[in-house]
């Protein structure tokens, strides 16, 4: 705590939290631009149920900050006309799986409005979903619903899993004129750095992927809850000889798929880790991008860990299905690929 | 499995003609009344039957006692979450005890109550919130649906069953709770429309307790009443107090004759209060008072009950004692229960995915198989 209190003392940083973090994003937002509406169940007077909202209806009032009924094919519908005249709504969906009710909205008009007309009418909404697991929730509340959304061509996806990211991110999925998917990895929630709202850090925008750690021994592709876990295994493979690159992608669509090929050819080796089921899941797509660019660079085949191909377990069993340090490093070590 | 294997196939196959579309002309029988209907501490109360009431009463005092050790619970970290029914009671117990055996039932997320209350064990009913596994029961055994997380998704599927009973010619109602917050979801709304365009023997009950989580009824609906909703979709809407367990009894049982003679479905508003936080999760101060949950208090649904049996000498202090003694029983079942520790076994995940499992499963399996053998070994 000490040596984070000194270093937060030049800079003007404190120790924030992701939580913190993209609150803030939305506030600047609000705050510069008047078009900016939030919207979502409880997003008001509670601030959400993970407070990721906390202080907007106070500081900007109902109509800027809006508690919607319950009902989130109402909630993103909405949201649809609302761009079309016009404004930046910013939905919250309260948890992975409840977002499902919107995906009429989201796949058949959010998803598809800019093309159906032509260029004519963007719709500039950033759709917040708390996603993925590790939090011992109850079923329904732990769901890694990406593949659903990077298989939907119309909708960008991102994902961030530092807090610096979880500002810059959400700030340019709001600036943004397409329509966003920010998946916000619920367990990083309270995670902290380092970080002053004064003078947020510029990150990359939506499309970069960054290495997180160089290596040279093999490359380990992630994004989201799964990026400390990579990091954690990367620190362990030391011991085992292993010096691995951690690539965290930020943004699953568009896909930095130049940043990606680069670390994979420099290597020679590479495993993609998510939390969401292998089985056409994002993993199998990035696999298959990195066979196409680097298949005379590989020294082994591309390995995947991920979620198994199941409905999300109950919390007592989550540490079993959640891809762990151990696994990673079973994948790491199957890298040393002899035919 | 065939529909010969379904539990209640060869019951009766009577099949109920479906009634001919005809256009409603007058809309005014089906609007609910002005006031919440109530029977407690009115001259209604003078046809009250005593040895029903007091059933009541026992399924009150047991349901308070189970609300309260399951909160115990959560506090102890026994149970992961659980959403209390503390006011609520009424709406759990009378549900439940309207069913006959047949009947199904289908709760939300909060509605663990009715289940035990319609018989389910207690601790198999609180698996889902311990986490253990998502429904710690066969649905078809109790004909109890699995506990309905996603909000009003349950709503269709009791329409569904009841059709198809109907369809067999099995005089089977279907019950389908729901929250106020839940009655906004479309699912809502197209189960009405599919229950009341089929005549299907469905009742649903909202339990309009003021909020969903932090957002008051008011943001949730601008209708007069939730029971208002029946009348576009043609069907019956009634408004009856949610903390008078005679008045509720009443209603449904009326709801479910109907529907059980193919009257079709109704929609029952019944207003409550829900006096506990949404969840232990929840901080219920930031969007409400203490002085509106102290005025519900006086309205509680164990004392309003209380008082009416003990005033018309129906309960002494030997049955309140009796009725506390057993919910006493309960609570010491259920806490013995859930603080033994479940035996789980993590090759489970794979056992329920498919009929057949896949080989892709089976090789997924072998790795988790292979990682617990190592931790075994370590
Ligand atoms: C489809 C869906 N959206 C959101 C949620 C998250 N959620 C759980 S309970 C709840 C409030 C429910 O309120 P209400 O329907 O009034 O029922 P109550 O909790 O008051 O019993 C919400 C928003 C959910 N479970 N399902």
């Amino acid at each position: 705590m000490t040596t984070v209190a000194a270093k937060a003392a030049g800079t003007g940083a404190k120790p924030a939290t992701m939580a913190q973090a993209l609150t803030r994003a939305m506030r600047d937002a609000m705050a510069e631009d008047p078009t900016v509406h939030v919207m979502g169940e409880d997003v008001g007077t509670l601030g959400g149920v993970f407070r990721i909202t906390d202080g907007l209806a106070k500081e900007f009032g109902e109509d800027r900050c809006t508690d919607t009924p319950l009902a989130e094919a109402g909630i993103l519908g909405a949201a649809v006309g609302m761009a079309m005249y016009g404004l930046r709504p910013v939905v919250e969906m309260q948890f992975d799986a409840f977002a499902y009710p919107a995906f009429e909205q989201l796949l058949s008009h959010v998803a598809k409005m800019r093309n159906r007309t032509r260029g004519a009418m963007p719709l500039p909404i950033t759709i917040r979903v708390p996603y993925g697991g590790g939090i011992g929730g109850v079923e329904h509340h732990c769901d890694s619903s990406e593949a659903y959304y990077v298989a939907t061509p119309g909708l960008h996806v991102v994902t961030p899993a530092t807090v610096e990211d979880a500002y810059g991110l959400l700030r340019a999925s709001i600036a943004s004129d397409d329509p966003v998917v920010f998946l916000e990895p619920k367990r990083l929630y309270w995670s902290k750095a380092d970080w002053s709202p004064q003078a947020p850090a510029a990150v990359p925008g939506i499309g970069k992927a960054l290495v997180r750690r160089t290596g040279t021994s093999a490359t380990l592709i992630t994004y989201g809850p799964s990026l400390p876990v990579c990091l954690e295994a990367a620190e362990a493979a030391r011991e085992e000889g292993w010096d691995l690159e951690v690539v965290d992608l930020r943004s699953l669509v568009p896909f930095d798929e130049e940043t990606v090929v680069a670390s994979v050819r420099r290597t020679g080796r590479a495993v993609v880790v998510h939390e969401a089921a292998g089985f056409g899941g994002p993993g199998a797509e990035i696999a298959a991008r990195v066979t196409e660019r680097c298949f005379h660079h590989l020294e082994a085949p591309v390995l995947r860990v991920t979620g198994f191909d199941i409905p999300y377990p109950p919390p007592m069993l989550e540490k079993h299905h959640l891809p762990g340090v151990d696994r990673i490093l079973d994948a790491v070590a199957r890298l040393q690929w002899e035919n | 499995m065939t529909v010969q294997e379904l539990p209640g196939a060869g019951a009766s196959h009577r099949p109920t003609p479906p009634p001919a579309w005809r256009p409603r002309t007058d809309a005014a029988p089906l609007l609910p009344d002005a006031e919440p209907y109530r029977v407690l501490g009115t001259p209604a109360a003078d046809r009250l039957d005593p040895a029903l009431m007091r059933r009541c009463y026992a399924e009150l005092v047991r349901g308070r006692r189970y609300n309260a050790q399951a909160t115990a619970l959560t506090k102890q970290g026994r149970l992961a979450v659980y959403p209390s029914t503390v006011g609520q009671e009424a709406c759990e117990i009378a549900a439940a005890m309207v069913l006959e055996d047949q009947d199904w039932l289908f709760p939300s997320y909060r509605d663990t109550l009715a289940a035990v209350a319609r018989g389910l064990d207690p601790v198999q009913a609180l698996t889902l919130l311990r986490g253990d596994w998502h429904t710690g029961y066969d649905p078809r055994e109790h004909r109890i649906a699995p506990l309905s997380t996603p909000l009003a998704t349950q709503l269709p599927h009791a329409v569904g069953l009841a059709h198809a009973a109907r369809l067999r010619g099995d005089e089977v109602v279907a019950l389908a709770m729901v929250g106020d917050g839940g009655t906004s979801e479309g699912d809502f709304h197209e189960a009405l429309n599919f229950a009341a365009v089929w005549q299907a023997p469905v009742v649903f009950l909202v339990q309009n307790n003021g909020f969903a989580i932090s957002v008051p009824l008011a943001k949730q609906t601008a209708a007069p009443t939730l029971a208002h909703k029946a009348v576009g979709y043609g069907m019956p809407g009634r408004l009856v107090d949610g903390n008078d367990v005679a008045a509720m009894h009443e209603v449904l049982t009326e709801a479910v004759r109907r529907a059980r003679a193919g009257g079709g479905p109704t929609l029952i508003e019944a207003v409550t209060y829900r006096m506990e936080a949404h969840t232990n999760a929840d901080d219920a101060t930031r969007y409400r008072g203490d002085a509106e949950v102290e005025a519900w208090k006086a309205h509680d649904p164990v004392d309003l009950l209380e008082r009416e049996l003990t005033s018309r000498g129906i309960l002494d202090e030997a049955g309140i004692q009796e009725a506390r003694d057993a919910a006493e029983t309960m609570a010491a079942a259920l806490r013995e229960g859930m603080n033994a520790d479940p035996v789980l076994d993590p090759m489970d995940l794979f056992a329920h995915v498919y009929a057949e499992q896949t080989d892709r499963l089976r090789e997924q399996a072998a790795l988790l198989r292979a990682e617990l053998d190592a931790e075994g070994d370590a």
